[in-house]
């Protein structure tokens, strides 16, 4: 039987190795992302020596700008760690910073066929560049970055074939409700995507159903490459040289489903949980709400803010509600400028922030109070994932999340966007 | 052999109940102050050094954050679950928590009953009722890093790393505390 891309991908980085399910497989780690959190002293210990500092990039983005004197100490730390070992892709504060999972993409980082590691547990959204991208725990961060290699268990994978194409209106944000709503939770499984319909998926909607991908439970989440994820590379890593991996044909998965994106839905989950936990948006219409956010490595990108510009449009926010949005790259957040989506979404009384992970691990920019309610476009809805443990938080799509903004109380997207809308 | 007493958790006992946001670089001995705060609040302060944790399905899904180390200054002796996250497990090989998957652990024990492990061949003992399960076996080098204290004793003997967390005295600066991870 043949492999899927995930296996070929750790047995090219284990120097061809075969690797079967069960396996504990130590690989190279092609690309180590370090960010700001892994420096504050509770959690970092020096490297004494760097495998190669060119495998290295330091994104700093959990609390920036510095909200307070301990952060601001670890970046100083950071910053010591770039200048000591020579980091060339180091994003601080400033023109080229953003949300670590966002600058991957940005700049390429993460280019198919080989392995990325970074101590945040959404890093699995570089699957969608077909790289074998997963999160880890500081200390694996550190040793990959000394050592140059990690371990991963081979689980089996469960493969997506997508057909059909997404009801305007409808994003992949929506795609991630219905897989965690229709399957549940993907415990010890790799996920693949791939099929005749991924050509109808942007860049931007396969980063945040791989981003997602964490909140399936799924070990690794990967993308089929295709001519659109070539030129995506090429555009924004000119030279880089990488190798592409494909499933093979006859390749063993532990199942196979159809994933039809025309029958997919505006969907929201109710607080605290997303496994099994969502409901039709029609069928929440009309509770009430304090914040809408939209921002975080999952629906920071350009489509999502566009999506949510085109909402609000000539609209204003429902008075009571506090509407944020948080771009995921300070590169995301010119595009959005030039494209004249942040001028519609701050007309409309939006406040867009800087890029940062911000509200939506409750730490600065947006922290919700006591038995606060919010509709969050970002990564998770845990209990007091956003701040106090009272707060509900709803999640839904971009542009459930923007509609819900102008009428104050969870709404339908179609409601905004016209006939042409689901 | 190690055995402790046991308290019950659920399932999906995610990272944020362990270590939510707005402590996560808090100085540790207030950082575990919050440890289930949310769901079961007070629990800190009845738990005991060497007591083992008995979990559900998906123990500790979520995000990177090193919940697994708040157990261990907790001195949790052992985490027994019907599954755990494969990331959630990856921290407890860093920072040293035995943590076993035991298929049926969650019905055989009720909580306060005293649960005995052997990280040598994985079996689950209820000292109370008898009942002895088998949990699914770890990679020895695994198990040896969980019982040794995780990867930065292991680095720090291949003179790796800096054998001293960083500098206190830049850290009283900011008003933090620095402790061993």
């Amino acid at each position: 039987m043949g492999l899927p891309i995930l296996n070929k991908i750790l047995s090219r980085a284990a120097d061809g190795e075969p690797v079967t399910t069960g396996q504990i497989v130590v690989v190279d780690a092609h690309t180590v992302v370090l960010y700001d959190s892994n420096f504050f002293p509770v959690y970092w210990r020096d490297p004494l020596k760097i495998a190669d500092p060119s495998r290295i990039a330091l994104i700093f983005d959990h609390r920036v700008p510095a909200p307070d004197r301990s952060c601001a100490l670890a970046q100083i730390a950071g910053r010591a760690f770039a200048a000591r070992f020579g980091i060339e892709r180091f994003h601080d504060v400033g023109y080229d910073q953003g949300i670590a999972h966002t600058v991957v993409a940005d700049k390429a980082y993460a280019l198919p066929g080989t392995v990325l590691v970074c101590s945040d547990s959404h890093t699995g959204g570089g699957g969608a560049l077909n790289c074998a991208a997963r999160g880890v725990g500081g200390p694996d961060i550190i040793y990959a970055a000394i050592k140059g290699k990690t371990w991963f268990s081979v689980c089996e994978t469960i493969r997506y074939d997508i057909v059909g194409s997404l009801p305007f209106g409808v994003t992949g944000k929506d795609v991630f409700l219905h897989i965690a709503q229709t399957y549940g939770d993907h415990s010890n499984y790799n996920v693949e995507f791939g099929g005749s319909g991924l050509k109808n998926l942007s860049i931007d909607a396969r980063r945040t159903i791989a981003t997602m991908g964490t909140e399936l439970n799924a070990e690794f989440s990967i993308f089929e490459p295709d001519q659109l994820l070539i030129d995506y590379i090429h555009e924004r890593n000119p030279g880089a040289t990488f190798e592409p991996q494909y499933a093979d044909a006859d390749a063993s998965y532990a199942e196979r489903r159809t994933l039809d994106l025309g029958e997919i839905e505006p969907l929201v989950a109710l607080p605290d949980a997303m496994i099994k936990n969502s409901v039709p948006v029609g069928n929440i219409v009309g509770q009430r709400i304090d914040q809408a956010y939209i921002g975080s490595c999952a629906n920071g990108n350009l489509e999502d803010l566009a999506m949510a510009a085109r909402v609000v449009a000539g609209r204003r926010v429902a008075p009571g509600v506090r509407f944020l949005v948080t771009p995921g790259s300070q590169a995301v957040y010119r595009q959005a400028l030039k494209a004249g989506y942040v001028e519609t979404l701050m007309e409309a009384g939006a406040v867009v922030t800087p890029a940062t992970c911000g509200a939506c691990g409750g730490g600065h920019m947006g922290v919700l109070g006591e038995n606060e309610i919010c509709i969050t476009a970002s990564t998770r809805n845990f209990k007091g994932r956003m701040g106090d443990p009272s707060a509900q938080i709803y999640m839904g799509s971009p542009a459930t999340v923007a509609a819900s903004a102008i009428a104050g109380v969870i709404t339908h997207p179609g409601k905004y966007l016209g006939r042409n809308a689901i | 052999m190690i055995s402790g007493r046991t308290w019950k958790f659920g399932d999906d006992i995610n990272t944020d109940l362990m270590m939510p946001g707005p402590a996560l670089y808090l100085p540790e001995e207030q950082r575990v102050r919050y440890v289930f705060q949310a769901n079961r609040p007070g629990w800190v302060d009845l738990v005991k050094g060497g007591d083992f944790i008995i979990g559900g399905k998906n123990y500790g899904v979520g995000s990177s954050r090193p919940a697994a180390l708040s157990l261990r200054n907790l001195n949790i002796g052992c985490l027994i679950a019907e599954s755990i996250n494969g990331l959630f497990f990856r921290n407890c090989v860093n920072f040293g928590l035995l943590a076993l998957e035991c298929p049926g652990v969650h019905a055989a024990f009720e909580e306060g009953q005293t649960a005995e492990v052997s990280p040598d061949d994985f079996t689950v003992r209820n000292v109370q009722t008898g009942v002895t399960l088998r949990a699914k076996p770890v990679p020895r080098q695994l198990v040896d890093l969980m019982v040794g204290g995780g990867i930065f004793p292991l680095l720090e003997a291949e003179c790796l790393i800096d054998p001293l967390p960083p500098k206190v005295k830049s850290s009283k600066a900011a008003g933090i505390q620095s402790a061993s991870a």
